[in-house]
């Protein structure tokens, strides 16, 4: 009897370890769905198959929400065993899915953007990882970019949430260390029908240039607003723009808006000496070749970047271990901490056991809209 | 700079009223369908969406997803008549209804595919988003809130509440998770008294008055306008004298239903309308609705027009508390309502 339970134990454990289990949470619904869907239609590009192993896939939508994001990420380690997380989509849920990562010792590469999730990389960070680059380093070009070209004052109009406070810590701290004066900051609601009294506010600050920190398509509203009111000054948005549908709701209203992006988002106009460049058009090939012409946004390349992260560790950690134990799972982590020059569609990725992050100023190009597309400056 | 500033104080009170000539036209649909069917409508909003985002598909040559949702809701009503019909023995009216729905139900599939492509003008596109949102309304009122008519008004508020998720995640599914914007009705701008305004808001402003108008004089003139006021006011004494309180529920609803789509076709051009765009939209209509006790139409519209102002001056002078101010103003006006009014308890029937 003892015998045969043993068989039956090793027979299952040897089924369970033919294979890698990853678990992948984006936001496939709620407000912050037009990041997560691309990031979900991404996973179906990613390999079947790496090093021999068969690799198994299984999304959850978190709607956007903290409290799911934990519940999904929770159900991922206990029930489905995984030996990776990837996600989630957001600051505040990604946040809240260290805990689980830490305790059940589970490697995690977060999609969202805050340098809180990576830093700083104590006991309970030390599993965790991120693909998207900081709102600090894109704070930094963009401040960069307007010192360059002679703005001394700042107006600044962003959501009033996470994203916009965020961004309006961001913009105060690299202006700050400029020499810039932020000389307005004015909040607006995502579904707000009207920005006018803000603009009104911002435009008799009479500031040189002024930074809208929302993203999507609201991000449209308080720019057209500036035009309407006749300001003359340089406007910068977000990376949180870099979508198809920004172009195509703002029109002629966003023309000529500045903002830092991935390569990724103009990886046919970067020079051929750039290593982003094949990378990038591989994955916009790929992806628009699977879900139509235009249809890529510079969010699912976050997960395609983890995905390459993943397919240089997993062979190190098979080394090591077996799929689906504790020893693996440590070995992924190692392996993913030791990911040197992994060139991805945004940058090129670096990990290191302070340095969580990975990505260095090659992460960011500055991009501004002419005739309605995105066109690379300088 | 100071709000009162004659360079700032008319541009952000032009402001406010365009904002706020929408808002009171969600009140008054709010008002409406609460005070005839007693359901507290948190879906209102979702027409306004459902109505900009349907334009914007058919602007891009589509068929919008709200073709197969007034379809299924169509299939649906048809079923639970047939039923009913069958139930109660009467199977002419049982053929009829199905009848009817093959008819109407194909009508609107071919007519909505005949005028999807792109090159169709305008005023067709808005007629054809107005025949696709609009049934919506009183089939709505059909599937979901018939059945419960006779339920409390909190079991009422509960439907309302999940219609309104479904209706935003069926929004998500329809139109994607970015937002879209119609093209604008009227372009540039006119000088009144020294103050720029665009026609677009203008425009807002005249239809939404139009609108009233209408509504004013449907509920004076007209014997469907008449029931329903009777049906408001006392719904068992309007059923003694002859009128069917569903037939004035689905009435309701259609009104509902057209002023939320209209506002929808009013705003879609000044801002991205995204899929939950309008719960927040409707909120405010809310809250002007309240401030009309949720029976006065000239108080709920008035009240509406002064969320509009506040929240315009908000946004001047207090842009991080803007939503603060606007949704506090709840709080003193029931207070004063709740002391002014005497209390009486629910309807009996």
């Amino acid at each position: 009897m003892k015998r045969l339970l043993l068989t039956a134990v090793l027979a299952c454990s040897a089924t369970a370890l033919a294979d890698v289990r990853v678990g992948v949470i984006v936001s496939g619904t709620g407000p912050a769905a037009s990041l997560g869907i691309p990031e979900r239609n991404t996973v179906a590009l990613l390999p079947q198959t790496i090093a021999g192993q068969k690799i198994v896939y299984t999304i959850l939508d978190d709607a956007s929400d903290t409290t799911a994001a934990v519940t999904a990420a929770r159900k991922l380690v206990q029930e489905n065993k995984v030996d990776l997380l990837i996600g989630t989509t957001t600051t505040p849920a990604s946040l809240a899915m260290i805990d689980v990562a830490a305790e059940s010792k589970t490697p995690m590469i977060s999609l969202a953007a805050s340098e809180s999730i990576i830093k700083p990389v104590d006991a309970r960070r030390s599993w965790v990882f991120k693909t998207p680059q900081t709102d600090a380093l894109m704070a930094a070009a963009i401040v960069a970019h307007m010192a360059s070209t002679g703005v001394k004052t700042v107006g600044y109009i962003g959501f009033n949430d996470a994203y916009g406070e965020g961004w309006l810590a961001e913009l105060q701290k690299s202006a700050a260390a400029r020499g810039l004066k932020v000389v307005a900051t004015e909040r607006y609601a995502r579904t707000d029908t009207s920005v006018t009294g803000q603009v009104l506010k911002v435009v008799a600050a009479r500031p040189d240039a002024v930074l809208i920190g929302a993203s999507g398509v609201p991000a449209v509203l308080p720019q057209k607003a500036l035009k309407d009111r006749g300001y003359a000054g340089k406007i910068y948005q977000t990376h949180g723009v870099a979508n198809a549908d920004f172009l195509r709701v703002g029109g002629k209203d966003v023309e000529g808006a500045i903002l830092p992006a991935g390569p990724v988002l103009v990886a046919d106009q970067l020079p051929a000496t750039n290593p982003n460049r094949k990378v990038g058009l591989a994955y916009v090939n790929l992806y628009e070749g699977k879900y139509g012409q235009g249809s890529v946004s510079t969010f699912g390349a976050h997960l395609w970047d983890a995905g390459l992260v993943m397919q240089k560790a997993i062979p190190q950690a098979l080394k090591k271990a077996k799929p689906g134990t504790p020893e693996f799972r440590s070995a992924l982590r190692d392996a993913i901490e030791g990911t040197r020059n992994v060139i991805g569609a945004h940058g090129i990725f670096n990990y290191g056991p302070s340095d969580h992050l990975g990505l260095d100023a090659r992460s960011r190009v500055m991009v501004q809209v002419v005739n309605g597309t995105w066109k690379l400056l300088k | 700079m100071d709000i009162f500033d004659p360079s700032i104080f008319p541009i952000l009170t032009a402001d406010g009223l365009t904002n706020g000539a929408v808002y009171a036209l969600l009140s008054l649909a709010l008002v409406l369908v609460f005070a005839v069917t007693r359901v507290i409508f948190v879906p209102q909003g979702e027409f306004v969406m459902f109505g900009a985002l349907t334009l914007a598909a058919l602007q891009q040559g589509k068929v919008p997803g709200t073709l197969n949702f007034v379809l299924a809701l169509l299939l649906i009503a048809t079923v639970l008549n047939v039923v009913r019909a069958l139930r109660a023995g009467d199977g002419r009216a049982a053929g009829l209804s199905v009848l009817w729905a093959a008819l109407g139900g194909g009508a609107l599939w071919g007519v909505t595919h005949a005028l999807a492509g792109a090159g169709t003008p305008l005023w067709v596109q808005v007629l054809l988003t107005l025949l696709l949102v609009v049934p919506q309304g009183p089939l709505l009122y059909r599937v979901v809130f018939e059945p419960l008519r006779n339920a409390t008004v909190l079991v009422l508020l509960i439907a309302s509440v999940a219609l309104h998720l479904a209706l935003t995640g069926l929004g998500l599914a329809f139109f994607g998770a970015e937002g879209s914007r119609t093209p604008a009705f009227a372009q540039g701008n006119a000088q009144i008294g020294g103050v720029t305004l665009s026609l677009q808001s203008l425009l807002v402003i005249g239809v939404s008055a139009l609108l009233m108008l209408g509504l004013a004089l449907f509920f004076g003139r007209t014997l469907a306008g008449k029931a329903l006021r009777a049906t408001a006011v006392n719904r068992l004494g309007a059923r003694l004298v002859g009128i069917r309180p569903e037939a004035a529920g689905a009435l309701a609803f259609t009104l509902a239903a057209l002023i939320g789509t209209l506002s929808g076709l009013l705003i879609g051009p000044s801002i991205a309308i995204g899929y939950d765009s309008g719960f927040l939209i409707g909120l405010k209509g809310f809250v002007g609705a309240i401030i009309g006790g949720l029976v006065s139409f000239p108080a709920a519209a008035v009240g509406a027009l002064l969320v509009g102002l506040i929240e315009s001056y908000a946004s001047f002078s207090l842009s991080q508390w803007k939503e603060v101010i606007v949704f506090t103003l709840i709080l003193p006006v029931l207070l004063w309502r709740s002391l002014s009014t005497r209390h009486h308890d629910e309807e009996e029937e």
